[in-house]
């Protein structure tokens, strides 16, 4: 495919101009350097969000209060969901795209390499604001990260502070998108074209654009709550002409999107390794990109399924209904392609491929499980249940979470040059995968039985399957640690990575050395 | 001009470590911080957010002052030209976005919310007086009447202010597309006078509207939307016209060519993209 590696024989250095230590990853134009601190940013903030899910799990270990207060028990519950959105997983993407597309597409770089630094460094302001909110008075916001006003309205400074951080990460992801955007684009080798390019970063390109599209949105919402909360306006007053409808309107518009901005990446990556170890091509590589890109397109059409109950007239339910269900095919299109690429494969199962199954099916269900909140009858029952909370986290978690580890023990090899410990990544799949439905699958049943999310404290009833899904989060949670030994065992040392470690595995980003020299590609492969 | 002797240009030009953005960051959280603590009362509140402020004019100060000065080294070639273009096409479509939003919350104020509150329920219930008239304060609004912005009077002379800022900078690009830097430079300094001018009578008409109209921030859901509509406007104005005079001072300096000026054509998109957003509000918010 490639016809000049890039890498070990570039003699000339740039160290004239490099600064070390700290200040390398501070001042640092380099993709790699940035897509390591993206990987690294995230999987704090993924830490941080999950202490706050065992705070969760801990207070609803069993009925009555016993771990937090209410009021803190809302803050943990909206910091969760902010912070693992907007902090951990689609940093966890942008990392992948910043490590992988300018190798996946033979370019020295990301197009706008200082902004590349920029948008990363704006992230730990924001999460600063998101964690120190729970110091100020009055605490942090507590609304659930949707923001609704009327709530989002009264709360304290905490609230400021959550909005200031939504912009703040706006700016960033925007910035990060635009740069995407403009790299696949521009920076393509000769001869990539378009319907060549690997599919991961035909899924960013679609991504990106999501970005640009709703990011603005939601700054506009956080921004029409802040002057209802200061500046005396009337957007979501209904004494001054508004409506907090009108919020959730707004939000969801993003808010939709949002959910394809972390999933469809996770596609991608799920699509890079599969074939992989399947050791085939991609089935339906064609099909891929236009089912991902209808996906994209209807996620602008469908927000309104997020609320049903929030008093619609009929056929405005019945529209966004047969919409919502619509998105079922250009998935079920992706589902069944991966199958496909298995069928007659000649299958190995390492970590990346287990963690790509693991998300095949257990995403699917947590598709099947929107299929049936999608239907508004069925909705109103169930909205604002832990059917809901099951049903995301299956797509979130099992669905972006499994790809992106996926993606981390595919590449691993390629970033540190060596390969991880096979038997701990087995042991991280297995963990995770049992305690996370063990987690989740019993929410289901609670929702069913009509427990309502959001709650520190439940009916008797509710129990025995609460008990048994805090017991599943504290053991996932625990899991995850084994990823971090892995990850620090693998920088440290361990069998040396050739180049193509994996020998399934296409792409250009297996033609330069493991570890990945600094630069890569700075004169152009060919591709034919 | 640039003392950098033109050279080939590399490939692609990756820039070197730079902490510019460290900068940004800082600019920003200090912003942001300064923006809650004042919003809460603190008294540091506004100089944390002035101290932001500086911090971020003079990052920009000198990123763009060295982006310029990498592009009149001759350090970019063709493709990152064309990286310039497609980013700064995306940026705009995020802004048109951004607008969407606030343009939204007016047609759902107009066609949704306001004629719901004045519907038979609400006013058996709650309000029975509401009105569905628009402009509108809500049914629950208690201050003095306002008389809302006529649209053939300041609005009407400010679309013509801006569309005529429009032929004065395409006429200004011509100058640049011919090599004729005085009608390049008379080009922008109209435009850039238009854009003042605009904003001058945007701020006579804000002071009008308190003082005269009654129509504050605070009258219901027409005064949000009308100042967060036309104040956003009025600040991408003040951005605009802010990006024209830095593209004049580089004018004057000597830089851009016939063949070689997309800072110019950025900030003429972007011109044009304001200019756009405002013909829509004109219509919209002003007119019908």
């Amino acid at each position: 495919m490639a016809a000049i590696p890039g890498g070990a024989d570039h003699a000339h250095d740039h160290a004239h101009d490099h600064p070390s230590g700290i200040m390398r990853w501070v001042t640092t134009t380099n993709h790699k350097d940035i897509g390591s601190m993206y990987l690294w940013f995230s999987f704090a903030m993924f830490i941080v969000g999950g202490i706050m899910a065992m705070v969760i799990r801990a207070e609803l270990f069993e009925p009555g209060l016993q771990v937090v207060d209410p009021d803190r028990f809302n803050q943990m519950t909206t910091l969760h969901g902010l912070i693992m959105v907007f902090g951990a997983i689609m940093p966890a993407f942008v990392g992948f795209a910043n490590w992988m597309i300018p190798l996946m597409i033979g370019a020295s770089d990301m197009a706008f390499a200082r902004m590349n630094n920029w948008s990363f460094w704006l992230l730990p302001p924001a999460a600063i604001l998101l964690t120190t909110s729970l110091l100020v008075p009055g605490g942090a916001a507590a609304s659930g990260w949707t923001l609704y006003p009327p709530l989002t309205v009264q709360m304290g400074m905490g609230m400021d502070m959550a909005i200031f951080a939504v912009h703040i990460l706006g700016i960033s992801s925007i910035m990060g998108s635009i740069n995407i955007v403009t790299t696949i684009l521009n920076m393509r080798a000769p001869g990539m074209t378009l319907m060549k390019m690997p599919l991961f970063c035909w899924t960013w390109l679609i991504t990106a654009y999501l970005v640009i599209a709703v990011m603005p949105v939601l700054a506009g919402a956080v921004t029409m709550i802040l002057t209802d909360r200061h500046f005396g306006t009337s957007f979501f007053n209904a004494a001054g002409g508004g409506d907090p409808v009108l919020y959730q309107h707004i939000f969801w518009f993003f808010g939709h999107p949002e959910v394809y901005i972390i999933a469809i990446p996770a596609f991608g990556v799920v699509s890079q390794v599969i074939p992989a170890f399947s050791r085939k091509p991609l089935f339906g590589y064609a099909s891929m990109v236009y089912a991902t890109s209808s996906i994209a397109i209807l996620s602008f059409i469908v927000w309104a399924h997020h609320m049903y109950t929030v008093g619609m007239p009929v056929a405005g339910q019945l529209y966004f209904m047969f919409a919502t269900m619509l998105i079922a095919i250009p998935t079920g299109v992706k589902v069944f392609n991966w199958v496909a690429t298995m069928w007659r494969g000649s299958l190995s199962f390492e970590t990346p491929m287990l963690f790509s199954i693991g998300f095949l099916f257990l995403f699917t269900l947590g598709g099947f499980s929107g299929l049936v909140l999608s239907m508004t009858a069925v909705d109103v029952q169930l909205h604002d249940s832990y059917y809901v909370v099951a049903h995301f986290h299956y797509v979130m978690v099992a669905g972006a979470l499994f790809s992106a580890y996926a993606g981390a023990y595919y590449w691993l090899p390629k970033w540190t040059g060596h390969m991880y410990d096979e038997k701990l990544g087995k042991l991280h799949f297995w963990l995770s995968l049992v305690f996370f439905n063990m987690t989740f699958f019993v929410q289901h049943f609670l929702g069913l039985a009509g427990m309502p999310r959001r709650i520190p404290d439940y009916a008797l009833q509710f129990a025995e399957f609460n008990m048994i899904s805090s017991i599943g989060a504290f053991g996932f949670g625990l899991s995850q640690l084994v990823f971090l030994v892995v990850v620090l065992k693998c920088l440290k040392g361990g069998e040396k990575a050739s180049a193509k470690p994996w020998d399934g595995a296409e792409g250009l980003e297996w033609t330069v050395p493991s570890p990945a020299p600094h630069h890569t590609f700075e004169t152009p492969p060919i591709i034919k | 001009m640039s003392s950098h002797t033109p050279q080939q240009a590399p490939y692609y030009y990756v820039p070197a470590p730079s902490t510019y953005p460290i900068t940004g960051s800082l600019a920003l959280f200090l912003f942001a911080m300064g923006s809650v603590l004042w919003m809460n009362k603190f008294s540091a509140g506004p100089f944390v957010l002035g101290a932001g402020l500086l911090v971020l004019f003079y990052m920009m100060y000198s990123w763009f002052g060295t982006v310029a000065h990498e592009s009149e080294g001759g350090l970019y070639s063709k493709r990152v030209g064309m990286s310039f273009r497609w980013s700064m096409g995306w940026f705009i479509f995020s802004e048109v976005m951004f607008f969407a939003a606030f343009f939204g919350a007016l047609f759902y104020a107009r066609v949704l919310s306001i004629p719901d509150l004045a519907g038979l329920e609400s006013q058996a219930l709650l309000w029975p007086d509401a009105t569905a008239a628009w402009p509108n304060a809500g049914p629950g609004y208690d201050g003095s009447p306002f008389t809302p912005m006529g649209a053939w009077g300041i609005p009407a002379i400010n679309t013509m202010l801006l569309l005529m800022s429009g032929v004065t900078l395409t006429w200004a690009h011509h100058g640049l597309l011919h090599n004729n830097r005085g009608q390049l430079k008379l080009g922008l300094l109209m435009t850039i006078a238009l854009g003042v001018v605009f904003l001058g009578f945007q701020i006579y008409e804000y002071m009008h509207a308190y003082s005269e109209l009654n129509v504050k921030l605070t009258t219901g859901v027409f005064g949000s939307i009308f100042y967060l509509l036309t104040g956003f406007h009025g600040f991408h104005v003040t951005i605009g016209a802010t990006m024209l005079i830095v593209i004049l001072c580089r004018v004057l300096a000597g830089h851009f060519t016939p063949e070689n000026h997309f800072g110019f054509e950025a900030v003429a998109w972007y011109w044009h993209f304001v200019d756009v957003v405002w013909l829509l509000l004109f219509v919209v918010v002003y007119w019908i």
